[in-house]
């Protein structure tokens, strides 16, 4: 009998070691033959720890297990889910980037192999670099980052470059509050990062990469540091992958508690030993990137999406989404919601029926008040707004962003005055201080809502004068873009920054 | 970042030779500053004052290069910390599920402000900005160890296992 208990953090923040500590210990007492396998997760954070038990081939699903649960599960007395494909929050998405996550064994490259790995990477070894990024480009991917920029034109600037060396750089800053599918993928399929980074490498003519991963991270950082062993170990890194005679090798790398070096050319100066303050573009870090050598910076999304759309091929991945938004997204469901996690899907859902539907509602039962979308410096969307479709310039209209895809959702409780100073207060914490609209206008931007607060709407206009300026005149968006929380609270929600608040209270 | 050394007396800094080797792996990496000074911080609890001379000279970096980098970071720290620490989410999502109310009471109970430690040093109690947790938030991490839907109760727990 296998037993599956997730060790991803999400799952073990809410007891998946104990479970699995206390399974193997009550499985010996009872003189069971039972392997224990801890798999990703499967994304179903309202039903972790889940507990699959395979018998006979087939995977029944458990959820959520608590440790006192154990013994009746043996006994076969807790109820089952069916199968974890037939839950309708699973059963309902298209997974493509996250098709083994939660399936397989992380660290089993065998196991990785024996769902569809290393099909891509063998296919594009017998490509030319030419051929290799055109497949990119008619694939349509596009940065999950949060910027959105095409992939395969990134690749064509690196590997039309000149340089020695070129690098490829994995960025795994996943700052924003409300996502976490870089996390996942990291902890439950790092294989699959790795081979779409030796694909890029590849492609680009790269030989060396680096994973550059937050240090709110200690579990993902284990794993991919393990992964890393181990894929070289199996010829899959190294000076001769997979016996093609090309080279391509990683290490991973920990930030050091900056949300700012998640903006790509802070990341190169935080990689190089630098402050991680942000560069001035251009220079494009495509061509003058890590120690000024040209530099791919993708998010793990990107850059693990890859090894499918060689698998399968391009076509088959761009005949997902909706218009110029290509392919799916892994969203990340969080906050106040009844069913939280992540939720692969093909662009072009409505954001009211993933707030409603997909996710349940609020955990509390209260209204829906507001949805965040794309992280800290992402839009507050109203209710109102709920018949977006999920898509990058669908969202653009709505003077909001997709971002990195993660939705926060709030109850009626929300003071969205609050969140739109705590956006500033944000700002202003984490500036990297290079650029003055950036350091000085976070700092005056809580002020000024402090005085909204007590009553001067005067300062409604400042306010908004002060918001032109940081994104008209920031170097990067963390500056440009914490303008898109405030000014969206301000204009969805202008009764929680009118006096009569303060009176009423 | 995971569990804490006994912190070093300040009487008592590593001297050169115990610093030399803590940093040695790293010298041939590129960008080899960043991986010493967690290195450092992963022995000492903190990167010690005697420390930044064979850092400098080691990367050909002024004094001054070294300290911007360390005070950069939120995490390097260049005095020890509480023997455990203990970080809260404070980022939006957290928000969403009470977060802001559950650390003020915290706080307030253990008479500290962010970054504060206590008076018998058990506990540092610090802001985090997002644990890739916020889809059972709130979230919280005691010495590298995540934790789920984080309530009072299952703060006090934590406070009093680590001896707070
Ligand atoms: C303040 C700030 C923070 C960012 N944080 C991240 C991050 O954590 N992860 C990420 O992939 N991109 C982040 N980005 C975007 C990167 O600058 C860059 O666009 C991205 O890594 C490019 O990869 P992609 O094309 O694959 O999305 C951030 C940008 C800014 C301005
Ligand atoms: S916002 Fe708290 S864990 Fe992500």
């Amino acid at each position: 009998m296998k037993i599956y208990v997730p060790m991803d953090s999400a799952a073990k923040a809410l007891g998946a070691d104990d479970v699995a500590g206390v399974l193997a210990a009550e499985a010996q007492k009872r003189g069971l033959e039972v392997e224990i396998i801890r798999n990703g997760t499967r994304g179903m954070i309202w039903l972790e720890p889940l507990v699959e038990i395979e018998k006979d081939g087939v995977r029944q699903a458990y959820g959520p297990i608590a440790p006192t649960d154990v013994g009746a599960l043996l006994d076969g007395r807790v109820d089952t889910h069916g199968s974890v494909e037939d839950i309708p929050f699973f059963a309902r998405q298209t997974r493509l980037t996250f098709a083994r996550c939660g399936l397989t064994d992380p660290l089993s490259i065998a196991d990785y192999e024996a769902h569809g790995g290393l099909e891509g990477l063998k296919r594009a070894i017998a490509m030319s670099q030419d051929a290799i990024i055109d497949e990119v480009k008619l694939s349509g991917l596009r940065g999950r980052g949060g910027a959105g920029f095409p992939t395969g034109i990134k690749w064509d600037t690196v590997r039309l470059a000149h340089a020695p060396q070129k690098y490829i750089v994995c960025n795994a800053d996943e700052g924003d509050s409300g996502t976490f599918a870089d996390r996942m993928i990291m902890e439950g399929d790092p294989f699959t990062l790795i081979e779409g980074m030796t694909i890029a490498g590849i492609g680009c003519g790269a030989t060396k990469g680096y994973i550059y991963i937050r240090s709110e991270y200690p579990d993902a950082i284990a794993v991919m540091s393990r992964a890393v062993e181990i894929a070289r170990a199996a010829g899959v890194l190294g000076v001769d992958i997979l016996g093609s005679g090309k080279a391509f090798d990683m290490e991973v790398r920990t930030g050091a508690g900056a949300y700012v070096c998640g903006e790509e050319t802070s990341l190169l100066n935080s990689l190089e030993g630098k402050r991680g303050v942000v560069r001035a573009k251009p220079p494009l870090p495509a061509l003058e990137g890590f120690l000024g050598r040209p530099t791919v910076v993708n998010n793990v999304i990107s850059l693990a999406t890859v090894p499918v759309i060689f698998a399968k091929g391009a076509e088959h991945y761009a005949s997902f989404g909706l218009g110029r938004s290509k392919g799916t997204m892994p969203i990340q469901i969080a906050g106040n919601v009844k069913f939280g996690g992540l939720f692969e899907t093909a662009f072009g859902m409505p954001l009211g029926e993933l707030v409603n539907t997909v996710a349940g509602g609020t955990a509390t039962g209260r209204p829906v008040k507001a949805v965040q979308v794309g992280g800290p410096l992402g839009a507050y969307l109203h209710p109102d707004q709920f018949d977006t479709p999920f898509g990058y310039e669908e969202f653009d209209g709505q003077k909001a962003l997709i971002g990195h895809a993660g939705i926060v959702v709030f109850d009626d409780s929300a003071d969205m005055l609050s969140m739109a100073r705590f956006a500033m207060e944000f700002c202003a914490v984490e500036s990297c201080g290079k650029c003055t609209p950036c350091r000085i206008g976070a700092v005056r931007g809580v002020e000024t809502i402090d005085r909204i607060a007590e009553g001067d709407t005067g300062a409604i206009e400042l306010l908004t004068d002060l918001c032109e300026v940081m994104t008209d005149g920031s170097l990067c968006a963390l500056g440009g873009f914490t303008p898109f929380p405030v000014m969206s609270a301000l204009r969805h929600f202008p009764e929680d920054f009118a006096p009569q608040k303060e009176a009423a209270e | 970042m995971r569990t804490r050394m006994p912190a070093q007396s300040d009487l008592t800094p590593p001297d050169v030779t115990d610093i030399e080797a803590v940093i040695r792996p790293f010298l041939a990496l590129e960008g080899p500053l960043l991986p010493m000074l967690h290195a450092l911080q992963e022995a000492y609890g903190y990167v010690p004052e005697s420390a930044y001379a064979p850092l400098c000279a080691a990367l050909n970096i002024t004094r001054a290069e070294l300290k911007g980098v360390l005070s950069f970071y939120h995490d390097f720290r260049t005095r020890p910390s509480g023997k455990h620490v203990l970080k809260i989410c404070r980022a939006e999502a957290c928000q969403a599920m009470g977060a802001t109310a559950m650390a003020d009471r915290l706080l307030k109970k253990l008479g500290l402000e962010w970054h504060g430690t206590t008076a018998n040093g058990a506990v540092t109690v610090e802001p985090v900005y997002c644990l890739g947790l916020c889809a059972c938030a709130p979230a919280a991490m005691v010495d590298g160890k995540v934790i789920g839907r984080v309530g009072d109760a299952r703060l006090d727990t934590v406070l009093a296992e680590v001896g707070a």
